[in-house]
């Protein structure tokens, strides 16, 4: 008698235990996978597109640096009202370029290099053009993307 | 009635889930000192549990395609809520189970449970040993990046050595003749498809087997045991050895879980398939053994290929390992130490390369 | 015999065959040379009468067809050495130095012989040499200064695109320095003879060497090749704003302009040497063994004063931006992603590659405004990670607890195993 009696509150306390430490764990793992079903509110656009720009934002003749992946990219909008994308490091010594109104040409302030419109270098330092980008204007987004190999 | 009864009872009407259940019952664990090395098979298969169900939540978001993989890889890692632990705990687990599978195998050769009847448990388990390797060179290429495209590279030229077949295997491995976008496509259908169906009908295979021949005991125990009933010890495996076995599962999640969190599984670069390959590029670590054998064979052995021999050797030494059982039964007892000594020189042999391997630039 | 004789046919007529093709073949090797008897003999001779078919070979004018009597005159169909070789065939010999310029200029100073080998060849050469140093001297007897085959080499005289060309921008300065470095031979002239020591130093010659960028200035760039003068003390900046034209902008606009051009230093040189040019450091602003402005101002005066405040605004940008780094370096070996911040920290150190040319325009104003906003950009990188370290925290939290519940449950197994196993 006296052994169950000592038995009884025991076995109340392991299965106490061992109910919590269930409980516990389970929620410890559903609770991470129940936030990661929900999507993120950042859309994956992969690497090949992104959000350069708004339409509003850009006046006609003026550019704008832009984040495309790891690297920094420019977004013109030309006199004419075109939309122009490109890598904004430079071929020379990756520095960051600009866009110049004055010159309408981009150009790399460390050592005067320039590009035309479309990213050729035309002069000054640059050994290669700088790598143009696919431009979409969806709504008012703009968007550059990584031109597809064929 | 408890709610339990009731529920098995209504079971128990449309299954026959009383007979169903009847033998697990039954089934018992031999205990003796070496029993502790019979929990490696359940967590071998806890772990393939794990990156089923991990690999299925990587699946909502990763996208198979040389221009996304990786980005999406990212984006799972740093974007999607706790999407690092769940990419991390697969990466780990993955490592985890194929060291849990080959200490499973050598378990079992040492134990001699390979032994008649349990023959084909022997072969279905080499099979998914083989299976789970393939998992994991698949799995390495889906992030797509340097490492594991140049690691790929080097893989399936290795395979392309063997004579005959190896080109066509080769190309249909990779989908083409050189690894691109393709291989990824391929490999990612092999790793979530293809290998997972037969993995699963394997495993089915081999614990039904397990479940009907009942777990082995080595043989100098089964010797004293067959002429002493009484010196039987056994556990029953429900509930005493599934609880202890439960416990072995929670320490190996509290160790994935540890892992994942101070030791994330990194991104590394976007795989570039023009840059030449980076000095030292070595195969994941199941695979060094193998590796740094093909690197030490001398370029010309006799009048064979160097490489072309290695890939055969190894070849062969598989056809031996999975039929195994079939050299050993009704063999005298100097057969038995002779294989017994092979066993040790191929653990030896698998750990001293593997470490060689790491070390090696 | 019969059977011998009927094997070695075929192999007979294969001889004859290989014979006739290497016949063929030499001919037409010779096909479309010009006829140049000279290299018969003179290949043959020791220097210096030694020009081997393979040294004329590599020579420009060699393969555009011209032969040794387009310069030395004689007749170079002849093989009889006395008519090759004769007054009356117009044989000039060898041609004196002074002879050099003259020569070379009866034809590249005439555009329209020019143009029928490369229309886009300048023809002008002649014209700058006689602007520049050497040519000025050589015009007054001098027969010491560079002529035209002193730099351009003769008889293996390769155009200057041309890799081993010795007017190929990487050789420049070694051809230059043939004369200019030879002290004993520069002995008379009132110049140094360590320029090509110190461009050597320089980071302008590490750029051509080293990293291959044949846009990096060699001896020519500076001092022009055929018009070659040193630019002049007041034309210093004019030079190097080609290239820096950022740094020229704000010094012409800068006190120091006027107080160099006032006491007639060579602007840039000043600080920044002319052939030793280094990689400028912010030490240039100490008061160390690199620094440049105590080497003018007094110590403690209001300049020295302005000088130590904008070595000090340096100083911390590039410290926060060192601080940033760091953290955000631990953040990512705990397996954190910071890539957002490492592109802001590009921008912050562009701010502080800005901050370092607004330097020439000597307005610590203007320097401070580059500086405060790349602070602006290291503080939030610096911010983003620590963030990423409090979450890296988080997730070390998180594992504690997750942890804290599997020991429950491993002890709670525990405990229920023993029990019902002891009865």
């Amino acid at each position: 008698m006296q052994q169950e009696k000592r038995i009884a509150p025991r076995r109340r306390f392991v299965e106490a235990l061992l109910g919590s430490g269930f409980l516990a764990t389970a929620v410890a793992f559903l609770y991470p996978v129940l936030r990661y079903l929900v999507p993120p509110k950042a859309a994956d656009l992969g690497s090949d597109a992104v959000v350069a720009g708004r339409v509003s934002e850009l006046k006609p003749n003026s550019g704008k640096l832009f984040r495309f992946g790891n690297r920094p990219g420019l977004l013109i909008r030309t006199s004419s009202g075109e939309y122009r994308a490109m890598s904004a490091t430079c071929t020379h010594l990756s520095c960051t370029v600009q866009y110049r109104e004055d010159l309408r040409q981009v150009w790399c302030a460390c050592h005067n290099g320039r590009y035309d419109l479309n990213g050729r270098n035309i002069s000054g330092p640059p050994p290669r053009p700088l790598e143009d980008f696919e431009v979409q204007v969806r709504g008012d987004e703009i968007f550059a993307r990584r031109r597809r190999e064929t | 009635m408890s709610p339990l009864r009731n529920v098995r009872d209504w079971l128990d009407e449309r299954f026959g889930w009383d007979d169903l259940v009847a033998p697990l019952r039954k089934k018992a664990v031999p205990l003796h000192k070496l029993s502790y090395w019979y929990f490696l098979g359940g967590i071998t298969l806890f772990l393939f549990v794990i990156q089923v169900l991990t690999g299925i939540l990587l699946l909502l978001y990763y996208r198979p395609g040389a221009s996304e993989a990786f980005e999406s890889v990212q984006y799972i890692m740093t974007q999607v809520q706790f999407g690092w632990l769940i990419r991390s705990i697969h990466s780990w687990s993955a490592n985890l189970m194929i060291f849990t599978a080959f200490a499973h195998m050598f378990s079992v050769l040492f134990l001699k449970a390979y032994r008649k009847p349990r023959e084909l448990t022997w072969v279905s388990g080499v099979v998914l040993l083989f299976l789970v390797m393939g998992f994991g060179f698949s799995g390495y290429l889906l992030p797509w990046n340097t490492l594991a495209f140049f690691a790929t590279k080097v893989g399936t030229e290795i395979t392309g050595q063997v004579p005959v077949i190896g080109k066509p295997l080769m190309i249909f491995l990779r989908g083409g003749e050189e690894v691109t976008g393709a291989t990824l496509t391929r490999f990612f259908g092999f790793h979530v498809a293809v290998l997972p169906g037969l993995t699963t009908v394997l495993i089915l295979l081999h614990l039904l087997l397990v479940q009907h021949l009942g777990i082995s005991i080595p043989p100098k125990l089964e010797v004293q045991w067959t002429a002493n009933p009484s010196a039987r010890r056994e556990m029953k495996f429900f509930p005493n050895f599934l609880l202890r076995e439960l416990m072995a599962w929670y320490v190996a999640l509290a160790v994935l879980g540890a892992l994942a969190a101070v030791f994330p599984w990194n991104l590394g670069v976007k795989a570039d398939p023009f840059v030449s390959a980076p000095a030292g590029i070595k195969p994941e670590w199941y695979f060094l053994f193998m590796f740094q054998t093909l690197k030490l064979i001398p370029p010309r052995v006799w009048f064979i290929d160097g490489e072309v021999l290695g890939v055969l050797a190894f070849g062969l030494v598989a056809l031996l390992w999975l039929l195994l059982p079939f050299f050993e039964s009704d063999q005298p007892s100097r057969t038995k130490v002779w294989i017994t000594g092979l066993a040790i020189f191929a653990l030896a042999y698998v750990a001293g390369m593997s470490v060689y391997g790491h070390l090696a630039k | 015999m019969a059977i011998l004789r009927n094997k070695l046919r075929p192999f007979g007529v294969t001889c004859y065959v290989a014979l006739a093709g290497f016949f063929v073949l030499a001919a037409s090797t010779a096909y479309g040379q010009t006829p140049n008897s000279c290299l018969d003999c003179h290949a043959a001779l020791p220097d210096p009468l030694g020009v081997s078919q393979e040294k004329f070979s590599q020579d420009i004018h060699g393969q555009k067809g011209l032969t040794c009597a387009s310069c030395h005159g004689g007749d170079p169909t002849s093989n009889d050495p006395d008519k090759a070789m004769s007054r009356k065939a117009g044989w000039k010999g060898k041609i004196d130095r002074r002879q050099i310029p003259q020569l070379c200029g009866s034809c590249h100073s005439d555009p329209a012989y020019i143009r029928q080998f490369n229309p886009s060849l300048r023809t002008d050469q002649l014209d700058q040499y006689r602007t520049s140093v050497h040519g000025r001297r050589f015009a007054a007897g001098d027969t010491k200064v560079a002529v035209c085959t002193d730099c351009h080499s003769v008889h293996d005289l390769r155009a200057p695109s041309d890799l081993r060309s010795t007017v190929n921008p990487v050789n420049v300065a070694t051809t230059c320095a043939r004369c200019h470095s030879d002290a004993a031979y520069m002995k008379a002239y009132s110049i140094p003879t360590d320029q090509l020591a110190k461009y050597s130093t320089s980071v302008h010659h590490e750029a051509l060497t080293v990293r291959g960028d044949l846009s990096a200035p060699t001896c020519t760039t500076c001092h022009g090749n055929h018009g070659a003068a040193p630019p002049g003390v007041d034309r210093v900046q004019n030079v190097c704003s080609n290239c820096h034209t950022f740094q020229a902008q704000m010094y012409e606009k800068s006190s120091h302009k006027k107080a160099f051009e006032g006491a007639s230093l060579p602007g840039c040189v000043v600080c920044h040497s002319n052939h030793g040019i280094g990689h400028p450091s912010d030490a240039y602003l100490g008061t160390g063994p690199e620094a440049v402005c105590k080497r003018c101002h007094t110590p403690g005066d209001k300049c020295d004063q302005a000088r130590a405040g904008l070595q000090s605004g340096l100083n911390r940008l590039d410290e926060a931006i060192k601080g940033a780094d760091r953290i955000l370096g631990v953040a990512e070996s705990s397996g954190m992603e910071v890539s957002e911040a490492r592109l802001g920290q590009d921008q912050a150190r562009a701010s502080l590659t800005k901050a370092r040319v607004t330097i020439h325009s000597f307005r610590p104003d203007l320097v401070d405004q580059d500086i405060q906003a790349g602070l602006k950009l290291a503080a939030k990188d610096l911010q983003a990670g620590n963030e990423a370290m409090v979450e890296r925290n988080h997730r070390r939290v998180g594992l504690g607890i997750s942890l804290i519940a599997i020991g429950i449950v491993l002890a709670g197994l525990w405990l229920y195993i023993k029990k019902i196993e002891t009865y």
